[in-house]
């Protein structure tokens, strides 16, 4: 991609290619991704979610025949961090139809470890 | 009615008469002089969970802790020596008391690795094991002898990997205190689960509401209703919670349940991300490659009732300590840190055997995706609970048998504060007016 118009560096696995328009949920850290969902619609999380999803096998199945999970390239880490946004904006989408958990009211709970691919 | 067997007595609760079927007043949750006695009776006398081992991986290695619950400001660092010993210490500089071991916020905890403890201040250092080796401008003191300003050590003891606390020097040993209920899961392969989500939240409660709402799962179906799909949350709703199990043993208490849905009967029971990733609140679905974790393979305490539809237990060692291991090979803890009557600090733990490939890692990631979810919907409600119970219109709360551990956590608690009252009283009696600085200083 990038070498046929040489104006754009390509984030993604060539095959996930069209994945791409979602770049900016490809997030590393859960305080990122959690940020974003509550600063998203839920149009552009439903669209995150529908594409996504439709992609999340593929996506397994085509990271675990070609690299271990500590020792992947850049362009398959970010297309692990965008899955993992898609994790982020499944239960907006399924479940709360809003950004926020349903009655969280003021609560305010904080990832302060986590494992980071 | 009862879909699982209940105790000859009748009922769990009446299984244990000292606890009484009455209305329990909740005034302990709401009375800034009963936390004021918690305080000395409970967090500065108990063992306190503070940590894993595996956040010590090498000798060198330590992490801070802040304890405000043992008394403003208290802060301590935990550490490996050289031999290969956890050890604790007071984080403070025995020359004039500075914070020893910080970085640019004191109040904020840090971690890492070093072959010695430098104070910032006038750089007197301390060996692994908290022994005074250096004092800058040695011949500018007057008598100073090193070995007389070793770190200030705090009881510390592991059981199966678990670092405790305790800021008692004459409490009993920390596995006399955990007693059959530790000894009954010793063996479970703790070792094994090191890839770790930790979250922190501050709540507008008192710390036994939150124990209280994890000790009983009577609001599952109701709270979390939203969370299953719309069939299967009318079908909960309308059977309610059923324990398979519930057993007391001195301070301590746990809870047995069944599996729900790890992996579920039904595919259309879960959410279409949980189908995708075999995931959700009960933890991944599929068992990870290890040993000990399969029904028969499990120590003695966990599955008591020996239930084939066993799903979890939830382990409730006084005072804040939650253990809760999860039927398909995962386990999570709580801590709760109180600061005030009506506030605390929520620490949880999530341990997973770390994931062989991108499958095993989102399937990890959708089941703490969604203990946050739920985290966030308890901690709220608990804030609710507070302010109402705050003013006092109504103080007594009937609870049913399902909430036969509510019961004891604050049974429990009282129990200790009423000893420490009385402990306080024969001082007081035996010392006579001389005990007057005595008592101010314990803060009655």
């Amino acid at each position: 991609m990038s070498e046929t118009n040489g104006t754009k560096e390509r984030l993604l696995p060539e095959e996930f290619a069209d994945l791409e328009r979602f770049s900016d949920w490809i997030l590393p850290t859960e305080p990122e991704r959690y940020a974003k969902r509550l600063a998203s619609t839920m149009e552009e999380m439903q669209n995150l979610y529908d594409v996504g999803m439709a992609r999340l096998e593929d996506v397994m199945v085509y990271l675990d025949a070609r690299f271990p999970l500590h020792g992947m390239p850049d362009d398959a880490k970010r297309l692990m961090h965008l899955m993992q946004s898609v994790v982020m904006v499944s239960f907006p989408v399924e479940v709360w139809k809003q950004p926020r958990v349903l009655d969280s009211g003021a609560a305010w709970v904080e990832i302060v470890r986590e494992p980071v691919v | 009615m009862a879909h699982f067997p209940k105790p000859a007595a009748g009922s769990w609760t009446e299984n244990w008469p000292e606890l009484g079927t009455a209305p329990v007043d909740y005034t302990d949750s709401i009375d800034p002089e009963q936390w004021k006695l918690e305080q000395q009776a409970i967090f500065r006398k108990l063992w306190l969970h503070v940590g894993r081992v595996e956040r010590l991986p090498k000798a060198g290695s330590y992490f801070t802790r802040e304890m405000p619950s043992v008394g403003a400001g208290t802060s301590i660092i935990v550490n490996k020596d050289k031999d290969g010993q956890v050890r604790a210490f007071y984080n403070l500089c025995r020359h004039r008391g500075n914070k020893l071991v910080w970085n640019d916020y004191p109040g904020e905890e840090v971690s890492g690795s070093c072959r010695q403890f430098t104070c910032k201040y006038h750089a007197w250092r301390y060996a692994l094991d908290g022994e005074l080796t250096f004092i800058q401008q040695e011949d500018e003191f007057f008598d100073v002898d090193k070995a007389d300003y070793p770190l200030k050590p705090v009881r510390c003891e592991v059981w199966e990997g678990f670092i405790f606390v305790n800021f008692d020097d004459d409490a009993e040993p920390l596995v006399d205190y955990l007693g059959d209920f530790a000894k009954g899961l010793e063996g479970y392969p703790f070792h094994e689960m090191t890839e770790v989500y930790s979250y922190r939240a501050e709540i507008n409660s008192n710390w036994k509401l939150f124990i209280d709402a994890f000790v009983e799962f009577y609001h599952a179906p109701i709270l979390h209703m939203k969370q299953a799909t719309a069939e299967e949350a009318a079908k909960l709703a309308k059977v309610g919670f059923e324990a398979l199990h519930y057993d007391i043993k001195d301070q301590h208490s746990m809870i047995s349940s069944w599996g729900g849905m790890s992996p579920p009967k039904d595919l259309n029971m879960v959410k279409p991300i949980e189908r995708i990733l075999h995931s959700g609140l009960f933890g991944p679905w599929d068992r990870p490659d290890i040993k000990g974790i399969l029904p028969d393979e499990l120590p003695p305490a966990v599955n008591p009732a020996r239930q084939p539809t066993w799903g979890q237990d939830s382990f409730e060692f006084f005072p804040n300590f939650t253990l809760l291991l999860w039927a398909p090979g995962w386990y999570l803890t709580y801590n709760y840190w109180p600061t005030a009557v009506d506030k605390h600090i929520f620490e949880c733990n999530l341990y997973f055997v770390p994931p062989k490939n991108t499958r095993q890692r989102l399937s990890q990631e959708l089941a703490a995706v969604t203990f946050k979810e739920y985290a966030l919907q308890d901690a709220n409600t608990l804030e609710a609970t507070q302010t109402q119970i705050g003013t006092r219109a109504v103080t007594e709360f009937p609870l049913c048998d399902q909430e036969i551990l509510l019961r004891h956590l604050h049974h429990t608690a009282h129990k200790y504060v009423d000893k420490y009252k009385l402990e306080q009283a024969a001082k007081a009696a035996t010392n006579g007016s001389a005990s007057k600085t005595e008592k101010e200083g314990a803060n009655v």
